[in-house]
């Protein structure tokens, strides 16, 4: 019994057990003596009540009254606590803020239930490749799909398209997805208002759903809004549904969803490919089973529909994956960058308060000496530590918080989650335990060296503390920090570099002084071409009329913008299947002056003219590339090609155009005329970006633009106004600003290995003075007291550089596909990273030198 | 430090925690060690007060930090159990124990004057 209350008195501060636990025991002891069987276990009950209230009492006593040395001593130390505090925040914001934007993107599951078992379909290449939807499906494939598979538990379709909404306030331009009624019920997320589409009803029941952003913008938040007409396209919906807040689907854009219902008319033509599926797996099937299952399918839609399917196979990825590879990338480069920035944090940390308890030593041995124990030394250390660790954590969480809402250009727009993370518990508890990892545990090593220590040695007077062994670990220390901006600035550096390289490549048209803007005609107001044509013809007279204006045109699809739109096309006498792997062209409808608006060369022929109409002979202008391809060593103008089921005749050649981006291969380019375009094509065929290019200000150009359009058509909405400028710009957009986050932390590490490497010289000279003053005494050259301190520095320059340099190789090759062609070990960035830190390691031996040179050797003498 | 603490003003500390105080009065008439210092309080209060272990040295480890009791040099009773440790008040102490003497004398006296200490009438 008085075995356990022993054990039971573990529970109070050491220094308190071991000056009074023995009286306690014995208290205990001469209590229990008399009492009976139960009057024992009262007894016992009642000590550990006792305990337990005393030893917290106890605890918080010391607590409050180490927490008053802190602040004292903290007081005292005002640069030292600033100091360490913002190195903490500076590593705990950079990798919560890494993390929770990472976490968002890569690891957080998809804010559906059970998100792992949601799978999207597409059409794609039969050799596989590339990443997410490669192309989409017919109806007919997606049934044949939906029908011989036995993997999923419901398959569903949808397409993306946009839509005018009018009738509420001014006329808007919607991303618009048309679902297959399976599709809200396999997603698993109930509405917040109303009900989602019922597969009872047929294609004429015109319902929409609204996303809950459009209902609070567009509508008030107004809960009457539910069986409310909106106007969508010229054709009234009814409004049955709203999503709760968090829904996104397929990406965040997306605002009104329709109906899809398909019909038997739709499942003619194999090639109609708008189409893409959606998914839940059944329980316990895998990927791989589905991929095979699937793979199944091809193989007999293949044989069954050669024409079609021959080389067709398809892209099935999980919908977590909904995204391009370089996002991933990108953020595992900046959760390295950030983890270099810990790294460099807690080095620079630890080398802090491995000075602090170098100067504390003498304070620490009088406070050993008057009966403090080791115990509680260590105790008023490591609250010390914890105090500075949860004030740079909260400093850090702040930084986090600012800086999160920066990365949202890292999150990609594909994926259905909201634009950027916000700051919740589990954020919290990673920016904690970065802080207690940063704090604690480099607080924890020199407190528990400095407590292991205290002694009798650092009372003596002049005393040099801490020995080779301690300047050894700091000048490690100083050697990790140094590598860690080596790394930092490699990578960034490597980065620009690639930045640079995708921005010299010529886009194939200039950009300069062209705006633009969108007019999507909704159908069926605008089914017939003759009309759109009207329309067209309407506002580019007049926009070409105005002021400033050299030339105007309208087009399908902006390159950049529009970067899909493909078909194959068949040139007779040539023995080339027209399936969507060989010989496919980007197909664009274009009015006349486009070439000329864009600043794209005719180098041939001539430009799509106004008089290029249905029922003239339908002709073609075709890129260089084009040309080359298709007409080796021949000339193109006059040949004729078979494209969409209409003999076309190349009157004019024009230069190449970076349709898919300035980092992407393109395929060749088919220019048609706006006025060839059938009534029946695809709504994504109609030309509807308008491309103005202008001479002088554009001040009163765009009212004008809108005046003209509104006379046209009065509930016609205009979107996506900007120049093509922006256009290009957009190209380097997310990896400006992962490089901007990048290069921000290799700022900050140069930064804080400069301090470290000044910290570490100070410290090495304030130690040595006796010495040097000795030296400077004995006649010593001040310059070789200077090249004594500066060759220090080097050294410690060249012992972070050189696993710095090895590291930043090892990732550079690691982050490859981000680096557009640039050499990871490129010569030029490896000698400008190194130059700095050299000028860096330089800048902070500077002071230390100089204070070594102007050391008056009687003084420094004088001092012991 | 304690030599700072002496001249300082005792009103600082008042109001004094009952166990400090019943403590302090246990130890005024001479050296205790612990369990004197439990039994003492008993009997004075008639049983009413029993400290616990925790409280009791808790109560004394602040109370030797404050300086207002130390642990003398020299045993009162040489063959007692060497264990066993012994208190004394200082004078800080007993001066300290007299400011809270009169707080409360001064409490009883404004109590007494609004009738609080006449009996009740039936």
């Amino acid at each position: 019994m008085i075995r356990l209350y022993r054990r039971l008195l573990y529970l109070y501060p050491t220094s308190f057990r071991v000056e009074y636990g023995g009286e306690m025991c014995a208290l205990f002891a001469e209590r229990s003596a008399g009492a009976s069987a139960l009057g024992k276990v009262g007894l016992l009950l009642g000590a550990v009540a006792d305990v337990v209230t005393n030893a917290a009492a106890v605890h918080w006593d010391l607590l409050i009254q180490d927490l008053r040395y802190t602040v004292r001593s903290l007081n005292h130390a005002r640069a030292f606590a600033a100091a360490a505090i913002a190195v903490i925040a500076i590593g705990v914001g950079a990798n919560t803020a890494a993390f929770s934007v990472a976490d968002f993107v890569l690891l957080r599951p998809l804010p559906f239930p059970e998100p792992n078992a949601l799978v999207r379909l597409c059409w794609g290449p039969r050799t596989g490749g590339g990443w997410g939807c490669m192309n989409q499906l017919s109806p007919a494939n997606y049934r044949d799909y939906k029908q011989m598979t036995s993997s999923f538990q419901v398959l569903g379709a949808f397409y993306g398209n946009a839509v005018n909404l009018v009738g509420a306030g001014d006329p808007r331009r919607l991303a618009m997805t048309g679902v297959t009624s399976e599709v809200f019920p396999l997603l698993g997320v109930p509405p917040a208002l109303g009900r989602v589409f019922d597969s009872g009803l047929g294609a004429d029941a015109r319902e929409v759903i609204l996303s809950y952003g459009l209902w609070q913008s567009q509508f008030g938040g107004d809960p009457r809004v539910l069986g409310r007409r909106v106007n969508l396209n010229g054709v009234p919906y009814e409004v049955i549904g709203v999503t709760p807040p968090t829904f996104h689907f397929p990406n965040r854009e997306v605002q009104v969803w329709t109906h899809l219902v398909l019909r038997a008319e739709d499942y003619a033509n194999r090639n109609d490919n708008y189409l893409e599926g959606v998914g839940r797996l059944k329980p316990g099937v895998t990927m791989e089973q589905a991929r095979a299952d699937l793979g199944v399918v091809a193989e007999r839609l293949a044989r069954d529909y050669p024409e079609t399917n021959e080389d067709a196979g398809f892209s099935f990825f999980s919908m977590r994956d909904s995204m391009s590879p370089r996002y991933r990338l990108m953020l595992l480069a900046l959760c390295g960058a950030s983890l270099c920035i810990l790294l460099l944090t807690c080095a620079n940390l630890a080398n802090l308060l491995l000075a602090r308890a170098g100067a504390r030593e003498r304070e620490l041995a009088v406070r050993a000496a008057l009966g403090a124990g080791k115990e509680r030394l260590v105790r008023q250390m490591v609250t010390e530590s914890l105090t500075l660790a949860l004030a740079g954590g909260i400093a850090g969480l702040g930084l986090a918080a600012a800086a999160v809402p920066l990365l949202s250009r890292l999150v990609p727009s594909t994926l259905p989650v909201a634009s950027h993370p916000t700051l919740d518990l589990r954020v919290l508890a990673v920016a904690a335990g970065f802080a207690a990892l940063t704090g604690l545990g480099f607080g924890l090593i020199p407190a528990l060296r400095v407590g292991g220590r205290a002694g009798w040695s650092g009372l003596r007077e002049g005393a040099r503390s801490g020995g080779g062994q301690k300047q050894r670990l700091r000048n490690v220390l100083v050697g990790v920090e140094v590598a860690a901006s080596v790394v930092l600035l490699i990578s960034s550096g490597l980065l620009i570099r690639a930045v640079w390289r995708i921005q010299s490549v010529d886009p194939g048209f200039v950009p300069g002084r062209v705006i633009t803007l969108k007019t999507a005609l909704p159908r069926p107001k605008y089914d017939l071409t003759q009309r759109r044509l009207q329309f067209y013809d309407r506002v580019l007279t007049d926009v070409r009329a105005l002021p400033g204006v050299q030339s105007a045109a309208y087009i399908s699809g902006l390159p950049m913008v529009m970067t899909g739109r493909i078909t194959g096309v068949v040139i007779p006498g040539r023995e080339v299947s027209a399936t969507f792997r060989n010989d496919v062209v980007s197909i664009r409808y274009v009015t006349s002056q486009y070439f000329r608006t864009m600043g794209i060369p005719l180098l041939r022929g001539r430009d799509v003219e106004s008089g290029d109409i249905a029922g003239r002979a339908p002709v073609a202008v075709v890129s260089e590339s084009f040309a080359r391809q298709f007409w080796p060593n021949e000339d193109p103008l006059g040949r004729t090609f078979v494209c969409r089921e209409e003999t076309r005749t190349v009157v004019g050649i024009v230069g190449d155009v970076k349709v898919r981006g300035l980092e992407r291969a393109n395929e060749p380019q088919l220019y048609v005329s706006a006025g060839q375009v059938p009534d029946t094509t695809f709504m994504n065929d109609d030309p509807k970006d308008l491309v103005i290019r202008y001479a002088g200000i554009t001040g009163t150009l765009l009212p004008a633009v809108r005046r003209i359009v509104a006379a046209a058509d009065p509930e016609q909405p205009i979107s996506d106004v900007r120049t093509m400028e922006d256009v290009v710009a957009g190209e380097t957009a997310t990896r400006r600003a992962q490089l901007r986050v990048l290069g921000a932390l290799a700022a900050i590490a140069l930064l804080l290995s400069g301090i470290g490497v000044y910290g570490l010289l100070a410290y090495t000279v304030s130690q040595r003075s006796r010495e040097i003053g000795v030296r400077l005494a004995l006649g010593a050259e001040p310059a070789g007291v200077a090249r004594m301190i500066v060759s220090q520095g080097m050294k410690l320059a060249l012992v972070g550089i050189v696993p710095g340099v090895l590291t930043a190789y090892a990732a550079a090759r690691g982050m490859r596909a981000l680096l557009f062609g640039v050499d990871p070990a490129d010569p030029a960035t490896i000698l400008g990273a190194v130059t700095l830190v050299v000028i860096m390691t330089l800048a902070g031996s500077l002071v230390p030198a100089l204070r070594a040179v102007r050391l008056n050797p009687m003084l420094a003498l004088r001092v012991e | 430090m304690k030599a700072t603490l002496d001249t300082m003003d005792v009103t600082a500390l008042l109001p004094l925690p009952p166990a400090t105080f019943h403590i302090l009065l246990a130890l005024a008439a001479g050296d205790r060690h612990g369990y004197g210092i439990i039994q003492d309080v008993e009997t004075r209060t008639d049983g009413v007060l029993r400290l616990s272990p925790g409280t009791l040295y808790r109560t004394i480890q602040r109370l030797l930090e404050q300086g207002l009791i130390v642990e003398p040099k020299r045993r009162p009773d040489p063959l007692d159990d060497p264990r066993r440790r012994y208190y004394r008040i200082t004078p800080y102490g007993t001066a300290a124990a007299r400011a809270e003497s009169r707080r409360l004398t001064h409490l009883v006296r404004l109590a007494k004057g609004v009738g609080f200490l006449t009996p009740e009438p039936t």
